[in-house]
C-alpha cells in the first residue's frame, strides 16, 4: 500500500509522459492483440519501456551518463587494481603441476612442438596457452604426466600469468556490464566486489586451464552485446559497427575455446532476434533499412564468427603437422597429412593379397580399427567366445591376417590377390581366432548379430567365412589397400560386418562395439578399409593418398570431438558431480594435494559469495514478480519504480537468461560434469546479484521514511562489503594454498570453516 | 397452488442429440471394443503391466519405476471386476491365457477409455471455436489411427493417459469459455494424467502454461476489481495446482495401504519400510530388542541397493596371496558383501575392554562415538582393516578377518560408530532405525561397499572396503543393524548353535505414510534399470516418418499377427499441417508486426489458441524424448501425434474460410479433404489385418503391407 501512497505525486509525470510517446507506441498498442501480448507479456513491457526511454530522448540518458561518468572511472580503476592483485598474487605457487593442467599444459606443449594430438575441446584455447607458452620462454619439453609433477625450472609461469591476467579482466568486464544495464555505479561495484573476492573464480583463473579463457570470451562478448544494444539509436555509426563486430569476434573466440560458447552465441542471438523483432515493428523504418540492419548483424554475428573459427582450425592444422598420439582418431586419409605417421608418403603393396597382415579400419568417422583381444563375452552376453571391438587407438591387436577358405600353409611364388567376391577367413594375429558370427544378438544393439573370435589356430567352422565386396565394384576387381571400400559378407547369416559407434561396458574396456547387421544398405558404418597392408611377397609401391580437402579435415575432426565429448561418460564408482550441486556450493574440486603434509588449492567459491547469489536469484524471482503484476495490473508507480521495473525486467531478465543458458542445458547432458562447469553461469548470476541488490537497498523508501531509507541503504551495502571482504580473508587459503592437518582433523586452522561435511579441504 | 401448478404442467423432456457425435462415438465404441478378447494371449507389455495386476490382486507390494500407481490401479480394478485372482504367471509374450482368465475384463478399462478419446476430441474442437465438421474431421481421423486402436485394445496404459489429457484441456477450455465448475475437473484429470504416466507431466505443464496466459491477461483487465482477480487467481491455483498435487499423493496413499503385504521388491526398500510389511521383514525382526547392546549379534545391511541389497559377510577362506595383477594381499579372511540371507551375515559387538561376547544384565546400550569391535559369528575373526590395497579398488584400503600371520602387522580392529541419523534418531545405536558409518580408527577410513563383484576366489561376492576419503553424504557408506538378538552363550559351539535359530521375539514397528510416500517416490526416481536396447525400439526422429513398427504378438502357429503400425496417410497428413501452421504462423507474425493484417483479431485470437494447445501439445510431448537417455519406443509417440490430428482439421477450416477467397478454390479444397479422408479409410482397411490379428495373411500378402523397408513384419518359415 505503500505504492499507493507516493502515486499522486509521480502521476501527472508518468501521465505526461504516456503523452509525449511518438507513435509507434500507440500503434503497437493497439495491433497487438491480447493472447500474443500474453505470450511476450515481458516483452510487452520492454516495448513500452523501450519507447518511454527514446521519449526521453538520448539527452536524459547522457545526462544520466554524465553524473555517473567521474566517480566510475575511479571504480573501474579500483575495481582493476583489485581484480589483478588477487589472481596474480603467489601465481607460481604451487610449483608443480595441478589437476587438469596436465592436459591443457601438455597439449599448449604439442603446439609448440608441433605434434598432432586429439582433444574434445576446439583449438583456441591451448592454441592461446601454446603461443603464452612461447613467448614466455617455456621451450615444450616438460612432459606434464600427471598432476603433482615438479616444474622445476620450466618457464610456466608465462601460461599461467596469462591465463590469470585474462581472469583478472572478469571482475573489470561485470563491471562495465551492470554499469550498463543498471547505469548504477552502486550495482556495478556490488557485481564486481562479488567476483574479485570469490575464491572459485581466483582459484579457477590461476592455473593453466581453458576456462579463464572461454570465461573472457563469454563475458567480452557480453559486453560488446550491452554496450551494442545502448548504440540503437546511432544505427551504422563507427561506435556501432565497432561493438556489433567485437561481439561476433568474441563469440568466435568462445566457441574456439570450448563447445560451451555455444551458449552465449544462443544469448546473442536471441538478443539480436529480439531487436530485429523491435526493428520490424519500428514502422517508421522501411523495409529496405531493416533489411540492412538484418544484413548486418548477419554478416558480423554470423558470417564473421564463422570465418574466424574455420580460421582456428586452419591454423591448427597447419601448425600440427606432425604424427603423434591423436592419430587413431583420423581416418587414414586424414593421416596420411602427418609427418612421421606410417601412411605419410606410405609405401606398401597396392592390392590386397591372401596370406597378408592388414588392419582394417571402419569408414564411419572415429570408428576404430577391428580389433581383438583375449577376453571373453561375459556370461549372459551371447555367447561365450572372444570378443571383437573396434578400437581408436594403434595396437598390436588391430592385425588380422587375410587367408583362403581352407588352406592355412603359406604358398610359394607370388600370392593370390583377393578380388570382389571371394571368400576370405580373416584370422587375428596375436590369438589365431577366426573372425565369427552367428545367431546370437549382439551385446548393444540387438537387432543385430553378434561378432565373435572363433577356432583356433585357422581350424574353425562355416561360420567364419565372409565374402569380400568391393563398394562399387564388379566381380573380380582387386582390392586397392587405403582406397576400395569394401564390405564383409558374413556367408552363412548374410548380414555385413558392422561397427555400431556405441561404446561397450566397462567388460569390452569401453572400446565400440562390432556387430553383424542384417540391414544390407551401405553405410560408411558397414564400410571399412585396408589401412596398414604387410606381405613381403609383393612389392611396395609408394601410394600418395588422395589427400583430404580443408573442409572435410575440419567436418571430420569435428564429429570425433563430438563422439571423444559424449563418450565421456560417468564411471560407475565414482562420486559425480550433479548440477544442482554447484549453486549451493555443495563440492569443490581437489586441485592439488591430498595429505596433510602436501600444499593444497582446493576450488571452492567462496560460500557467502555463492550463498548470496543463490538468494539473489529467489529475490530476483520475487521483485520481477511483483514488478510485472504491479505494471499489467495497472498501478500507477514513481519514475523511480518504474525505472527500477524496467531495469529488473530488462538487464535482470537478460542476465537471468544468460545464467538460465548457461546452467540449464548441463541437467540434460549425459557426459561426466564437474564443478567448475558451473563458472561462466555463476558470473551472470552475481551481475543479476549485483543488480538485484541495488534495487532492493534502493527500493527501502517503499517502507522507511526518507532519512532512514538512506541509513538503512548504506548499512546494506557496508554489511554485503563487510561480510564479503570477511568471508574472503577467512576463506582465501582455499585459492592461495594450504598446508598442515585436514579441516576435519582436530588442530586445523580451517577446522570452524567447514561450514559443509560435504567439503574436503 | 404450487403443487397443483406444477401438476398441469407437462413432463416435457427437452434434449438436443449431436447426432454427428453420437455416431463417432459409437463407430469409436465398435472399432475399440469388438472381439476385445481375441487373441486369447499375452500381448506385448501385458506381460509387464500383468504381473503388476497380479500382485494388486495379492496385496503385494511392488514397485514400478516406470510410472506413477494410479495406471495400474485401473488395470488392476478392470481385472477385480472380471474375478481375477492373480494367478497367472506372466513370463512370456504369446503365452495362451487359461480359462479362468477373464481377458475381456482385463482389456476393458483402456478400451473404453480409448474409445471415449473420439468424442472427446470431437468436443475439444468445438471449444477451440471450429465447426463441427472440423471436429468432425478430428474425431475420424482418431478414430481410423491404426496405432491408437491397437494401443487401445490391450491392457496398456497410453490410451488411458491420452484419455486424461484431452479430458483436462476439454474441460479447461470449456471452464475458459464459459467460467463454471468444470476447472475442477480439469484439475482432477491432470492429476489422473500424471498418475497414470510421468509422461502426463508434459502436457499438464502445458495446461499450466495455458493457464496462467490467461490469469496474466486477467490480471491485466482493470475493468474487473482487485478483489475479484484475487478470488480468480486463487481458484485457478486451488483447482490446477493444488488439486493435482493432492490427487498425486493420494495414488500413492491407496497404493500403499492397500498392498500392504511383502514381496519380489521388499529389498529395494530400507529396512523400516520392510519392517511395515505383512511377512519379510517384519516375520523376522518383530520384537527384536530395539538397542543394540555390547554382546548382540547383529546382521549388517549396506544401505545402498545398488547394485542389490547385501550384508556384511565373512566367511573361512582367505584373500588369494598374489592377485591376477601381481598384486599382493594381507592373505587373512575374506569380508565381503554378501546379497543373501546366511548364517555367515551375523557379526557380534564387542566392547574393546571386556573378554566376554554376552550381553550383561542390564544391556549397556552402543551409543554414538563409541569404540566397538565387531567379531564374525562362526569364525570368530576380527573386524580388521589396515593399510594394503583393496583387491578390485586399489586406491582405497581391504577389510578382512583379522590372522595373525606373525609378519608384524598388528591387528586394526577398533572402529568408532558413527551414527548419521542421529539428529532424526537418536544417539543410541537402534536396530533398522539408526544409520551407521563405522569409521576405523587407526586409519579413519570408512567402512565402504564399493560395489564391485570380486572374481571367482570371492566367489563374485561384493568388495568391502575402508575408504580412506571423507566423502560425506555418500550413502554407500551406510550400515543398519537389520537382525538383532542379544548374545547369551559363552563358548563358540552354542554359540554357532544360536546363530543357526531363527530369531524370535516380537514388537512391531510403524512409520508413516509420508516417510513411505517420500522413500518409495525417491527409490522410484532413482532406480535404475539396465537400459538396453530392445529389439523394437526407436529413436525419437524415426517416429515422425514411422520407420519403425512393433510386432505385438504373433499367432502361435499361423501368420496371424498384430503390429503397432500407424495410418500412413494420417500420419502424413500430421506431418504436413504441422509444417504448415508453423509456416502460416511465422507468415502471420511478421505481417502483423508491420501493421498488416491478414485476419481479424478474433480470428487471429482463435488460431493462435489453436497453435498453443496444438502445436505445443506436439512439442512438449515430442521434444523431450530427443534428451532423454531411456529405451523408447513407438509407442510414446501417441500423445504428440493426437494433438496434430487435432491441428490437421483445425488448419483446414481455417485456410478454407480465411485464405482462399475464390469458391473454387474452396471447393477444391473439399474435394481433396475428402479425397484425403477417402484414402485414410482405404489404409485403415488394408492395415486392420495388422491391427485385429484377423483375417490371418499370406506371406505374400504380408510382403505387401510392408510399405517401409525398415518395418519387421513377422512370417512363420512353414
Amino acid at each position: 500500500m505503500a505504492k499507493a501512497e507516493c502515486t499522486p505525486k509521480w502521476n501527472t509525470l508518468a501521465l505526461r509522459n504516456r503523452k509525449t510517446c511518438p507513435t509507434p507506441e500507440k500503434s503497437f498498442q493497439t495491433t497487438f492483440t491480447p493472447v500474443s501480448k500474453d505470450k511476450n507479456s515481458q516483452t510487452a513491457g520492454h516495448l513500452a519501456g523501450g519507447d518511454t526511454q527514446s521519449s526521453n530522448g538520448p539527452s536524459g540518458q547522457f545526462l544520466a551518463r554524465e553524473s555517473i561518468e567521474s566517480p566510475s572511472k575511479v571504480l573501474l580503476m579500483l575495481v582493476a587494481g583489485l581484480s589483478f592483485s588477487t589472481r596474480l598474487y603467489m601465481i607460481t605457487e604451487p610449483p608443480h603441476v595441478c589437476w587438469d593442467e596436465t592436459h591443457f599444459g601438455k597439449m599448449g606443449s604439442y603446439y609448440i612442438n608441433r605434434t598432432f594430438f586429439f582433444d574434445v575441446h576446439p583449438p583456441l584455447g591451448k592454441m592461446l596457452i601454446g603461443l603464452a607458452g612461447y613467448m614466455s620462454g617455456y621451450d615444450g619439453t616438460f612432459p606434464f604426466i600427471k598432476p603433482g609433477d615438479k616444474y622445476e625450472n620450466q618457464n610456466y609461469w608465462g601460461m599461467r600469468g596469462f591465463c590469470a591476467t585474462l581472469g583478472s579482466f572478469l571482475p573489470i568486464f561485470a563491471y562495465l556490464i551492470v554499469l550498463e544495464l543498471s547505469n548504477s555505479c552502486t550495482a556495478a561495484i556490488i557485481a564486481a566486489t562479488l567476483l574479485i573476492f570469490d575464491t572459485g573464480c581466483i582459484t579457477i583463473s590461476q592455473y593453466i586451464l581453458l576456462d579463464p579463457i572461454l570465461m573472457f570470451f563469454i563475458m567480452a562478448a557480453v559486453l560488446s552485446m550491452v554496450k551494442f544494444n545502448q548504440q540503437r539509436y546511432r544505427s551504422f555509426s563507427a561506435s556501432w559497427w565497432l561493438w556489433l563486430v567485437l561481439t561476433g569476434i568474441n563469440l568466435a573466440g568462445a566457441l574456439g575455446v570450448k563447445f560451451v560458447g555455444l551458449f552465449v552465441i544462443i544469448l546473442v542471438g536471441l538478443n539480436t532476434i529480439w531487436d530485429l523483432w523491435r526493428l520490424l515493428g519500428d514502422m517508421s523504418l522501411s523495409l529496405v533499412d531493416i533489411a540492412k540492419h538484418f544484413l548486418a548483424r548477419a554478416f558480423a554475428l554470423i558470417l564473421l564468427p564463422v570465418i574466424l573459427y574455420v580460421t582456428i582450425f586452419a591454423v591448427h592444422f597447419v601448425v600440427l603437422n606432425k604424427s603423434g598420439p591423436g592419430d587413431g582418431f583420423f581416418s587414414s586419409a586424414f593421416q596420411s597429412r602427418l609427418i612421421g605417421n606410417n601412411l605419410h608418403n606410405a609405401s606398401m603393396p597396392e592390392y590386397l593379397a591372401f596370406g597378408s597382415t592388414v588392419t582394417i579400419k571402419n569408414l564411419r568417422i572415429a570408428g576404430g580399427y577391428l580389433h581383438s583381444h583375449w577376453h571373453l563375452y561375459p556370461e549372459g552376453v551371447g555367447a561365450r567366445q572372444q570378443q571383437v571391438t573396434a578400437y581408436l587407438h594403434k595396437d598390436y591387436n588391430n592385425l588380422w591376417v587375410v587367408h583362403r577358405q581352407q588352406d592355412n600353409n603359406s604358398q610359394s611364388g607370388n600370392p593370390d590377390l583377393v578380388r570382389h567376391g571371394d571368400i576370405v577367413r580373416l584370422e587375428h594375429k596375436e590369438t589365431t581366432r577366426n573372425l565369427h558370427s552367428h545367431l546370437h544378438e549382439a551385446p548393444l544393439t540387438k537387432k543385430h548379430f553378434q561378432v565373435t573370435g572363433y577356432g583356433i589356430n585357422g581350424t574353425g567352422d562355416a561360420n567364419d567365412l565372409w565374402q569380400v565386396e568391393v563398394c562399387g565394384g564388379r566381380k573380380g576387381d582387386p582390392v586397392k589397400v587405403l582406397r576400395s571400400k569394401v564390405r564383409f559378407l558374413h556367408r552363412a547369416t548374410g548380414c555385413v560386418l558392422y561397427s555400431s559407434g556405441k561404446t561397450l561396458p566397462k567388460w569390452g574396456w569401453e572400446q565400440i562395439e562390432v556387430t553383424c547387421s542384417p540391414y544390407l544398405k551401405e553405410t560408411p558404418s558397414s564400410q571399412w578399409n585396408i589401412e596398414d597392408h604387410i606381405n613381403p611377397k609383393l612389392p611396395n609401391i609408394s601410394l600418395s593418398v588422395l589427400k583430404p580437402n580443408f573442409l572435410e579435415i575440419l567436418l571430420e575432426s569435428h564429429i570425433v570431438m563430438f563422439r571423444g565429448n559424449s563418450g565421456l561418460k560417468p564411471k560407475d564408482n565414482e562420486m559425480n558431480s550433479k548440477p544442482w550441486h554447484w549453486p549451493i556450493n555443495y563440492q569443490g574440486l581437489r586441485f592439488s594435494g591430498v595429505n596433510a603434509t602436501e600444499y593444497r588449492v582446493y576450488l571452492l567459491g567462496n560460500p557467502v559469495v555463492w550463498w548470496i547469489n543463490l538468494a539473489s536469484l529467489g529475490l530476483y524471482l520475487t521483485m520481477v514478480a511483483v514488478a510485472s503484476i504491479a505494471t499489467q495490473r495497472g498501478f500507477s508507480l514513481g519514475q523511480q519504480r518504474i525505472e527500477h521495473s524496467l531495469v529488473l525486467v530488462r538487464g535482470g531478465g537478460l542476465l537471468m537468461l544468460g545464467w538460465l543458458l548457461h546452467y540449464a542445458p548441463f541437467f540434460t547432458m549425459g557426459r561426466i560434469l564437474y564443478f567448475h562447469h558451473y563458472f561462466p553461469a555463476m558470473l551472470f548470476s552475481s551481475m543479476l546479484t549485483g543488480l538485484t541488490l541495488d534495487i532492493l537497498f534502493r527500493s527501502a523508501d517503499l517502507l522507511l521514511h526518507p532519512p532512514y531509507s538512506y541509513w538503512f541503504q548504506r548499512a546494506g551495502q557496508l554489511l554485503l562489503l563487510f561480510s564479503i571482504l570477511y568471508s574472503f580473508y577467512l576463506f582465501h587459503p582455499l585459492s592461495y594454498g594450504m598446508t598442515g592437518p585436514l579441516a576435519h582433523e582436530p588442530g586445523s586452522a580451517m577446522a570452524d570453516l567447514k561450514w559443509m561435511d560435504s567439503w574436503e579441504f | 397452488i404450487c403443487v397443483s401448478e406444477m401438476l398441469q404442467l407437462p413432463l416435457v423432456v427437452t434434449a438436443q442429440v449431436d447426432l454427428l457425435l453420437v455416431l463417432v462415438s459409437l463407430l469409436a465404441f465398435w472399432t475399440r471394443l469388438s472381439h476385445l478378447n481375441y487373441p486369447n494371449a499375452v500381448v506385448f507389455d501385458e506381460v509387464y503391466y500383468g504381473q503388476f495386476v497380479s500382485l494388486y490382486m495379492k496385496r503385494v507390494f511392488f514397485i514400478d519405476d516406470s510410472g506413477p500407481p494410479l495406471g495400474h490401479m485401473i488395470l488392476a480394478s478392470g481385472a477385480y471386476l472380471g474375478g481375477f485372482d492373480g494367478n497367472f504367471v506372466w513370463n512370456r509374450i504369446g503365452a495362451e491365457y487359461p480359462s479362468t482368465v477373464n481377458v475381456w475384463s482385463l482389456r476393458l478399462l483402456p478400451a473404453l477409455c480409448g474409445a471415449l478419446c473420439v468424442p472427446l476430441v470431437y468436443l475439444l474442437t468445438l471449444e477451440l471455436k471450429f465447426s463441427h465438421l472440423s471436429a468432425l474431421g478430428a474425431a475420424v481421423l482418431l478414430l481410423l489411427e491404426n496405432s491408437l486402436i491397437v494401443q487401445s485394445r490391450f491392457m496398456l496404459l497410453e490410451s488411458v493417459l491420452i484419455f486424461f489429457v484431452l479430458l483436462a484441456f476439454f474441460s479447461y477450455l470449456r471452464f475458459h469459455n464459459a467460467p463454471s465448475s468444470w476447472l475442477i475437473l480439469s484439475g482432477v484429470s491432470c492429476g489422473a494424467a500424471v498418475g497414470v504416466k510421468y509422461m502426463g507431466l508434459f502436457s499438464y505443464l502445458l495446461l499450466l502454461v495455458v493457464a496462467s496466459l490467461h490469469t496474466w491477461k486477467l490480471i491485466g483487465d482493470k475493468t474487473i476489481s482487485h478483489m475479484n482477480v484475487c478470488v480468480q487467481s486463487v481458484h485457478r491455483v486451488l483447482c490446477l495446482v493444488v488439486v493435482p498435487v493432492l490427487l498425486y499423493v493420494f495414488w500413492f496413499y491407496v497404493h500403499l495401504s492397500f498392498l500392504n503385504r511383502s514381496g519380489p521388491h521388499d529389498q529395494l526398500m530400507s529396512s523400516a519400510f520392510q519392517a511395515s510389511l505383512q511377512g519379510g521383514l517384519s516375520r523376522i525382526t518383530r520384537g527384536q530388542p530395539l538397542e543394540v547392546a555390547y554382546g548382540s549379534q547383529v546382521t549388517l545391511r549396506s544401505s545402498v541397493s545398488q547394485p542389490i541389497p547385501c550384508w556384511l559377510h565373512s566367511h573361512k577362506v582367505n584373500y588369494p596371496i598374489r592377485y591376477d595383477n601381481g598384486r599382493g594381499s594381507s592373505h587373512q579372511q575374506q569380508v565381503t558383501c554378501y546379497p543373501f540371507k546366511d548364517v555367515n551375515n551375523w557379526w557380534i559387538i564387542k566392547d574393546p575392554g571386556r573378554q566376554q561376547l554376552v550381553v550383561d544384565t542390564p544391556p549397556r546400550p552402543v551409543r554414538h562415538g563409541d569404540v566397538i569391535q565387531l567379531v564374525h559369528g562362526m569364525t570368530s575373526r576380527f573386524l580388521n582393516s589396515h593399510d594394503v590395497a583393496a583387491p578390485m579398488s586399489p586406491h582405497t584400503q581391504e577389510v578382512s578377518g583379522y590372522i595373525d600371520f606373525n609378519v608384524s602387522m598388528p591387528a586394526q580392529n577398533l572402529w568408532r560408530v558413527d551414527i548419521s541419523n542421529r539428529e532424526a534418531e537418536s544417539e543410541v545405536w537402534k536396530t533398522i532405525l539408526s544409520e551407521v558409518r563405522l569409521i576405523h580408527v587407526n586409519t579413519s577410513a570408512v567402512l565402504k561397499l564399493s560395489g564391485v563383484s570380486l572374481p571367482d576366489w570371492g566367489f563374485r561376492q561384493l568388495e568391502v572396503v575402508a575408504d580412506k576419503l571423507f566423502k560425506a553424504h555418500s550413502s554407500s557408506l551406510e550400515w543398519t543393524v537389520e537382525e538383532h538378538r542379544y548374545g547369551t552363550s559363552q563358548e563358540q559351539k552354542e554359540r554357532e548353535a544360536e546363530l543357526h535359530s531363527p530369531t524370535h521375539i516380537d514388537v512391531d514397528r510403524k512409520i508413516s505414510f509420508w516417510a513411505k510416500f517420500v522413500e518409495l517416490q525417491w527409490k522410484m526416481l532413482t532406480v535404475k534399470q539396465e537400459e538396453s536396447e530392445h529389439k523394437y525400439s526407436s529413436s525419437p526422429l524415426e517416429w515422425i516418418t514411422m520407420e519403425t513398427n512393433i510386432a505385438y504378438w504373433l499367432h502361435s502357429s499361423t501368420n496371424a499377427q498384430i503390429h503397432l503400425i500407424g495410418n500412413p496417410v494420417s500420419w502424413g497428413v500430421a506431418n504436413l499441417s504441422l509444417l504448415a501452421y508453423q509456416l502460416l504462423a511465422v507468415v502471420y507474425l511478421l505481417r502483423r508486426r508491420r501493421g498488416l493484417k491478414d485476419v481479424p483479431d478474433g480470428v487471429w485470437d482463435q488460431f493462435v489458441c489453436l497453435g498453443c494447445v496444438c502445436v505445443g501439445g506436439w512439442l512438449v510431448n515430442f521434444v523431450p524424448f530427443l534428451l532423454m537417455d531411456k529405451t523408447l519406443f513407438l509407442y510414446h509417440y501417441l500423445p504428440a501425434l493426437c494433438y496434430l490430428y487435432l491441428l490437421s482439421p483445425a488448419l483446414l477450416e481455417h485456410a478454407h474460410t480465411h485464405l482462399l477467397s475464390s469458391v473454387t478454390h474452396q471447393r477444391a479444397l473439399c474435394v481433396g479433404a475428402l479425397a484425403v479422408l477417402l484414402s485414410i479409410f482405404l489404409t485403415y482397411r488394408t492395415f486392420c489385418p495388422l491391427t485385429y490379428g484377423s483375417p490371418e495373411l499370406s506371406a505374400h500378402q504380408l510382403q505387401g503391407l510392408k510399405w517401409r523397408d525398415t518395418w519387421d513384419i513377422l512370417y512363420r518359415r512353414r
